[in-house]
């Protein structure tokens, strides 16, 4: 029973697909799974739209949406109608081809993203051997769209936020990429169902998840941090800075284009944190050996809205940095914090089992820490700030 | 060390979060179409007219004297005069406002008209749900829309306009007094010069030298 429930969509699936020729069974399977991520994805994202302002009002002590149907659940049915009905303004100055085609161009790549996404046992679209370059690679393009918004709409604000964005994105790549080359490292395979496979198995009741060794730990910090940057979420939001750049490269959008860019943000989220979760939280197993009658699918989603929970909480907790601080960050803090946690993984995969491995690279991780946190903080200087050429 | 701050931070926002659901002194927001909070004694928003009694139009205490017309600042008060007079409150024969418009798009919700009336007839009103789709029409109210029991100024206002009665009461009640001393007055002097002319009669009749009449309310 529990083994029908964990497999239940591939089942319908095939079902559905038995009615078919069998020359056109595989078609009709990928179309399925397609139709599964782009009913399944957008629903999460307008669930998630409530949740955010729901959550974001109480950390603020406010009710947040509660107008529309019971506890503001049809609110985003309501923007979503509001958002098809809105006149559609394109600057007269604005590149038109190419405006119309960023948010597109955005919503596609990210889209693509999914398709390699094991959402649960046996459920991922594409079983790719190198499921992960190629989610980065999807993920890397999405910058293209946001630059061909920014550039497009000839906008000061739009083009100066696609050149933070873009600057922004390039730099986090780099420690989102390394520190997923750590788990590469370990599990010797790109494919996300090996990954996911090479994390099964439990220690009494205790997962083998990444997280939980010095090296996942210290990888899955820098993985959140540029995942937050990459996906352009506070404290990182400066490519859309709404109180500097009004909204940045999606200045210049309105109705059912800005409804996709934001669309496209929010799928970005979830298949950031999806990549995340299968990284280092398990993917689809169980968080408890105990637990694994509960279909692999339900715990996925599970993971998935817990980090978006997160994502929330640190939006509603931090303000945003400035534009010095996010690139010092970046270069001076993640990068080579994320060179080392390499570096404490080949130290892990070399040193054999035993306690010793713990030891040294939880060491070699915390003390690298707390070094670099206080050589960062000590070059803080507090003074006024002095203007040298308004003056 | 890096990041206790964010922790310390996620932590007060985890408090918020999880307090907003716990304890309802955290909530300060009020529901407003639903809910209101109580507005304070002393707010006013537009003026409107005190009627006394149950019919608006013979009780208003207006006399259409004009004065706040004039001193009105922005000059949105419009007031046409009666050419009869009518019986107030109190019964006594009184001019009245046959038109008496408010412009509240134009007032300034000042209180000088308030503060001129010699009849406590105008006062300023708590209501502030005036929106309309009619921008000129709607917003020049008359005077049925600006008439408010006494009744409603006791709700509104209960401070100050028990004051006004009491003073009311005082000013009817002196008035009265001074009418019924003058009407002794009236009296006694009447029953004088009667029994003085009787007296005077009696002795010698000299018409030219008669007193003057008692005059007649002894205003």
């Amino acid at each position: 029973m529990a083994r029908t429930l964990d497999q239940i969509f591939i089942l319908f699936k095939d079902w559905i697909v038995s009615f078919l020729p069998s020359s056109l069974q595989p078609v009709a399977g990928v179309i399925l799974g397609v139709i599964g991520i782009l009913a399944v994805f957008p629903t999460l994202f307008a669930l998630t739209t409530v949740f955010e302002r729901k959550g974001l009002a109480r950390m603020q002590n406010r009710l947040g949406p509660n107008r529309v149907g019971p506890f503001g659940f049809l609110q985003p049915i309501a923007d979503g109608i509001k958002a098809l009905t809105k006149e559609d303004v394109v600057p007269f100055s604005a590149d038109n081809f190419v405006h119309f085609l960023a948010p597109l161009v955005l919503v596609v790549a990210v889209f693509m993203g999914f398709a390699i996404l094991p959402v649960g046992r046996n459920m991922q679209l594409v079983d790719m051997d190198a499921g992960l370059l190629f989610f980065f690679a999807m993920g890397a393009s999405t910058e293209i769209s946001i630059f061909m918004a920014g550039w497009s709409s000839r906008n000061k604000y739009s083009l100066l936020g696609a050149m933070r964005a873009v600057a922004q994105m390039i730099s986090y790549e780099i420690p989102l990429l390394l520190s997923s080359i750590a788990v590469v490292m370990i599990t010797g395979s790109l494919s996300l169902p090996k990954i996911v496979a090479a994390q099964a198995g439990y220690t009494g009741i205790w997962p083998h998840w990444y997280v939980f060794t010095p090296w996942g730990f210290g990888a899955f910090l820098m993985f959140a941090v540029a995942a937050m940057a990459e996906t352009n979420r506070t404290p990182f939001d400066l490519p859309e800075g709404e109180s500097e750049l009004v909204a940045g490269y999606f200045t210049e959008y309105s109705g059912f284009k800005f409804a996709l860019f934001f669309l496209g943000e929010y799928l970005g989220m979830f298949s950031i944190s999806g990549i995340a979760v299968t990284l280092f939280l398990g993917g689809w197993a169980a968080p408890f050996s105990f637990l694994t009658w509960v279909p692999s699918w339900i715990w996925f989603f599970a993971k998935v809205m817990t980090a978006i929970f997160v994502f929330i909480w640190v939006r509603g907790t931090l303000p945003r940095v400035r534009q010095d601080q996010l690139m010092n960050f970046a270069w001076k803090f993640v990068l080579p914090y994320t060179l080392l946690v390499l570096f404490v993984t080949a130290l892990w995969r070399f040193m054999g089992e035993g306690w010793e491995r713990w030891v040294v690279c939880s060491a070699i991780l915390i003390v690298a820490y707390v070094i670099m946190g206080r050589l960062q903080m000590s070059r803080r200087k507090f003074a006024p700030r002095s203007y040298r050429y308004a003056e | 060390m890096l990041g206790e701050g964010i922790l310390k931070g996620m932590l007060e926002t985890a408090k918020n979060f999880a307090g907003s659901y716990v304890s309802k002194e955290r909530m300060v927001t009020v529901e407003y179409p639903e809910e209101r909070a109580p507005l304070p004694e002393a707010s006013r928003n537009f003026p409107f007219l005190v009627y006394d009694g149950k019919d608006w139009e013979a009780g208003l205490r207006c006399v259409a004297c004009q004065i706040c017309e004039k001193e009105c600042p922005p000059k949105c008060i419009y007031i046409d005069k009666s050419a009869d007079k009518k019986p107030d409150a109190v019964g006594k024969p009184q001019f009245y406002p046959t038109r008496f418009d408010i412009d509240i798009s134009v007032c300034m919700s000042c209180q000088i008209c308030v503060e001129v009336c010699p009849f406590e007839a105008i006062k300023m009103d708590k209501e502030f749900e005036l929106a309309t789709d009619d921008r000129f029409g709607g917003l020049l109210l008359d005077r049925q829309q600006l008439a408010r029991s006494n009744e409603y100024y006791h709700q509104i206002h209960p401070v100050e306009a028990a004051e006004v009665d009491t003073r009311l009461a005082e000013e009817r009640a002196a008035a009265e007094a001074k009418a019924k001393a003058a009407a002794e007055a009236a009296a006694a002097k009447a029953a004088a010069a009667k029994a003085a002319a009787e007296a005077k009669g009696a002795a010698e009749p000299k018409p030219a030298d008669k007193p003057k009449p008692p005059a007649g309310g002894g205003a």
